[in-house]
C-alpha cells in the first residue's frame, strides 16, 4: 500500500534506552516497509522525551502535531505502517500528542524542555528552539551580572551535595590564576540515574551553552566533561556536539564574535564509582588513581592542575542557560523552601512507568512512585524506595509523604542526592540490600581511610553473621557502632554515607534483621 | 566480536602517542592500549612511565586502581550483567545467578573454553527499563531469561 508521495518525518530516539530496547532495528524495519512501499520518509534521531517504558517510542510528524506510538517493537513496524500510523492513524499502540500525555502533561520542563524534540546533532535545531539565549544574555550581563543572576536563582548543585553554585563560582571568579578550569561531574555512577546521561545524548549543546557561560563568568577558558565509559552513546554525542558549536563559532577563540574564548574536551573514566566525588575525579582528569583529595584547598582555590576549578555536575550546568535566558528570578518562583528551581527526577526499579519526570521541588515521593510512576512493575506492593543511589537511605511506604526537598529529607536521615528514585515490591531482602551497600562501598572504596575501607568489609562480616543468626543481639550493635564509625571517621560520603542505606534498611525493617519491631516512625 | 591486535610495542608507541598532546594523557592513553590490544600488558607500564616522566609504581598503582583496566585478555565475548540496585529490583539476581549456571562460570570468570567473560557492572544508566545487560558494547534492557539466553547463545557462538 503506497500512502503518498511526500516525504514523511519520522522521530526515534537514539538515546541509549531506545537504544537497549530495540530503537535501532525499529529504524531498520521502518526504512525497510517505506522502501517496500516506495514511501519517502525522513527519519530524525532524537533524544528521549523520558518516557521510558514507552521506549522505543516513534513519534510521525502530522498537521495534527507529532503522534507518537509505542513501545514499538522490530515487528511492529509493518502494521503500523498498515493502519496507516503515518497519517497519526489509530493503532493499539498509539498514544497521541506526547506533551498531551498525562506522565509529559504534569512536569516543569525548563532543563529537558528540548530532549527528546530536537535532533541533538543539530546547532539550528537548539537554536530554533531557545538555544544559545542564555549565552546572548550572559555576554550582555558580563561575569558580575552572570553570577548574579545564577544567585539570584537559588540554584544548588544538583550532584549531591546541594552546594549554592553562585558561592562556588564567585570563589572562582575572585580567585587571581593565569588559568582557570570548568569541570563537569558527569560521572553519574548511582544506581537509579540517568538525567545526566539523557540530556548529554538528548540535547548536548545546552550543557556546552551552560559550561561556556560558566567559563565567562569565573575567566576559565577551557572545559572538561569527565563521564563514565559505561556511556558510550553520552560520550559519541558529546563529541558530536562539540565539534558542531566549533564549526559554528561556538566554541574556541571569540566564541560568538565576542571577546570571550572559550573551549572543551570529553574524558572518560574507568569505571571507579568514588571517581564521582569531585577531588577523586580531578585526580582522575590529572592521570592518577582516583584517590579523595582532604579539603581544603577547595577545588575552587586549587582544583584540576592546582588551578582555581568550577566543579558541576551536568543537571546544575544545564540549569544555567534558563537562567540566564529567562533571570534568576524567574528560576527561583519555583520549588518549596531553600530548593529553588525544578529537578529532573528519576523513576527506576521495579515500577511500571520509569523515567525522567521533572518537576519543581516539592512534589511528594508518594505523587512520584504512586501516582506518576504507576505503582510497582512486578505489581506486588511497593516495600520501600532507595532515594539518592547507594548512599541513599531506604524509605519505607509510611514515610512517602516526604517532599522533594533537601532539608526535609535530610530531617529524615534520607538523601536526595542526584535525584534517582529506585522502586522495590514487597518481595525485597532488606538484609541482602543493606549487605550490598556495605560490599559495594568495599568494592569502590578509595582507601584513604580506614572506617570506609576496612569498616565496610567488617559490615559485610556482621551482615553474614546476623543473617547465620550467630549472636544477633551483639552483633546488630556491633553494626551500628561500625556505623557510627564510618559516619564520623570517613573523608567523603562514600564511607559517611554508606551507612544510610544500611542503618535505614534496619530502623524500618528491624523484623528482617531478626530485630525486636519498632516501629516508632509509624506512631509518629 | 571485538577484535584486537596481538602485543606490538611499535604499535604500543603510536598508540601512545598520539595523547601526547593532552593535558593529563594517562587516562586516554591506558584507555587506548586496552582498546588496541584488548587489555593493559605489563610491557606498556615502563613505556608509559618513560613517557610522562613518572616512576612505574605510579603508572602501575593507576591500571591497578580502576576496575575497567583489564591485566590479561578477556574471553572471545564480554557479557556484563548490571547487579546494582534498580537491576536488583527489577530481578537481576535471578538472571545473573542464570547466567553462572547456563554458562558455568561465577561473575568475573572466563568459561573453560575462553569464549565468554562474564563480569557485573554497576548501572549502565538503563535503569527505569531494568534489568540491564552488554555484549560486546552492546546495551540491552528489559533483560529477562528469553533475552539472556538469546544473549548467551550469541556469545557462545
Ligand atoms: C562517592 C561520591 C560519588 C559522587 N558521585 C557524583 C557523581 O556521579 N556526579 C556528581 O555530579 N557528583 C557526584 N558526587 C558529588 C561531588 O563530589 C560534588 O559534590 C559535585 O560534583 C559538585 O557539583 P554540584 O555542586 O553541581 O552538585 C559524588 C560524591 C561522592 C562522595
Ligand atoms: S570515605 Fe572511603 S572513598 Fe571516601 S576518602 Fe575515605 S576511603 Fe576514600
Ligand atoms: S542499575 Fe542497572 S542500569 Fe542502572
Amino acid at each position: 500500500m503506497s500512502t503518498n508521495s511526500v516525504t514523511v518525518r519520522i522521530y526515534v530516539p537514539k538515546d541509549a534506552c531506545a537504544i537497549a530496547c530495540g530503537a535501532d532495528e525499529v529504524v531498520e524495519a521502518i526504512q525497510a516497509a517505506a522502501l517496500a512501499r516506495k514511501q519517502p520518509v525522513e527519519i530524525i534521531r532524537t533524544g528521549s522525551r523520558g518516557m521510558l517504558w514507552l521506549e522505543p517510542l516513534v513519534e510521525v510528524a502530522t498537521p495534527e502535531g507529532r503522534i507518537a506510538y509505542g513501545p514499538v517493537e522490530e515487528g511492529d513496524v509493518a502494521g503500523l505502517f498498515d493502519t496507516g500510523f503515518l497519517a497519526g492513524g489509530a493503532h493499539a499502540l498509539r498514544i497521541g500528542r506526547p506533551e498531551e500525555h498525562p506522565f509529559m502533561a504534569k512536569q516543569t520542563r525548563l532543563t529537558f524542555a528540548r530532549c527528546g524534540i530536537v535532533d541533538p546533532t543539530s546547532y539550528t535545531d537548539y537554536v530554533a528552539h531557545g538555544g544559545y539565549k542564555g549565552l546572548e544574555r550572559a555576554l550582555a550581563l558580563g561575569p558580575v551580572g552572570i553570577i548574579e543572576e545564577v544567585k539570584k536563582s537559588g540554584l544548588r548543585g544538583r550532584g549531591g551535595a546541594g552546594f549554592p553554585t553562585a558561592i562556588k563560582w564567585k570563589t572562582v571568579a575572585d580567585a587571581r590564576d593565569d588559568r582557570k578550569y570548568i569541570v563537569c561531574n558527569a560521572d553519574e555512577g548511582d544506581s537509579g540515574t540517568f538525567a545526566d546521561r539523557m540530556i548529554m545524548e538528548g540535547d548536548p549543546f545546552e550543557l556546552i551553552e551552560g559550561m561556556t557561560i560558566a567559563g565567562i563568568a569565573v575567566g576559565a577558558t577551557k572545559g572538561y566533561v569527565y563521564t563514565r565509559s559505561e556511556y558510550p552513546h553520552a560520550i559519541a554525542a558529546m563529541e558530536k556536539a562539540i565539534e558542531v558549536a566549533r564549526q559554528h563559532g561556538m566554541l574556541g577563540i571569540n566564541i560568538a564574535g565576542s571577546t570571550h574564548s572559550f573551549d572543551m574536551e570529553v574524558r572518560m573514566g574507568a569505571g571507579a564509582y568514588v571517581c564521582g566525588e569531585e577531588t577523586a575525579l580531578l585526580d582522575s582528569l590529572e592521570g592518577g588513581r582516583g584517590t579523595v583529595r582532604a579539603k581544603p584547598p577547595l577545588p575552587a582555590h586549587k582544583g584540576l592542575f592546582q588551578k582555581p576549578t568550577v566543579i558541576n555536575n551536568v543537571l546544575s550546568l544545564t540549569a544555567v542557560p534558563h537562567i540566564l535566558a529567562d533571570g534568576g528570578e524567574f528560576y527561583a518562583n519555583f520549588g518549596m523552601g531553600r530548593s529553588r528551581g525544578t529537578m529532573p527526577i528519576q523513576i527506576a526499579g521495579n515500577v511500571k512507568h520509569g523515567g525522567l519526570f521533572e518537576t519543581a521541588f516539592g512534589i511528594t515521593l508518594g505523587e512520584l512512585i504512586n501516582d506518576i510512576g504507576g505503582g510497582t512493575a512486578s505489581g506486588r506492593p511497593v516495600k520501600a524506595a532507595q532515594v539518592g543511589g547507594p548512599l541513599g537511605a531506604y524509605v519505607p511506604t509510611w514515610q512517602f509523604d516526604l517532599p522533594f526537598d533537601y532539608e526535609a529529607f535530610a530531617a529524615k536521615d534520607a538523601l536526595i542526592g542526584h535525584g534517582g528514585i529506585v522502586v522495590f515490591d514487597e518481595s525485597a531482602d532488606m538484609v541482602k540490600m543493606a549487605r550490598f551497600a556495605m560490599e559495594f562501598c568495599s568494592v569502590e572504596s578509595c582507601g584513604k581511610c580506614t572506617p570506609c575501607r576496612i569498616g565496610s568489609t567488617r559490615g559485610v562480616e556482621v551482615i553474614d553473621r546476623i543473617v547465620a543468626g550467630e549472636r544477633r543481639e551483639k552483633n546488630l550493635e556491633v553494626l551500628k557502632d561500625l556505623c557510627q564509625t564510618m559516619k564520623l571517621g570517613s573523608l567523603c560520603a562514600l564511607g559517611g554515607f554508606t551507612p544510610y542505606p544500611v542503618l535505614s534498611a534496619l530502623t524500618h525493617f528491624p523484623e528482617e534483621f531478626g530485630d525486636t519491631p519498632r516501629r516508632l516512625e509509624a506512631a509518629e | 566480536m571485538p577484535h584486537y591486535e596481538p602485543w606490538s610495542e611499535e604499535r604500543a608507541e603510536a598508540v601512545i602517542g598520539e595523547f601526547a598532546h593532552l593535558e593529563g594523557p594517562l587516562m586516554p592513553m591506558l584507555h587506548a592500549v586496552q582498546e588496541t590490544f584488548g587489555y593493559v600488558p605489563d610491557a606498556v607500564v615502563p613505556m608509559l612511565a618513560e613517557r610522562l616522566n613518572v616512576s612505574r609504581a605510579e603508572v602501575h598503582g593507576v591500571v591497578t586502581f580502576y576496575h575497567d583496566f583489564r591485566h590479561e585478555p578477556a574471553g572471545q565475548h564480554v557479557l556484563k550483567l548490571c547487579r546494582a540496585e534498580a537491576c536488583q529490583a527489577a530481578g537481576g539476581d535471578a538472571l545473573a545467578a542464570h547466567a553462572e549456571h547456563k554458562l558455568g562460570c561465577k561473575l568475573g570468570e572466563t568459561t573453560a573454553d575462553g569464549r565468554v567473560t562474564v563480569e557485573p557492572i554497576y548501572c549502565l544508566g538503563l535503569c527505569a527499563t531494568a534489568p540491564s545487560a552488554m555484549l560486546d558494547g552492546r546495551i540491552v534492557a528489559r533483560l529477562n531469561e528469553r533475552r539472556l539466553d538469546a544473549l548467551i547463545s550469541e556469545a557462545q557462538s
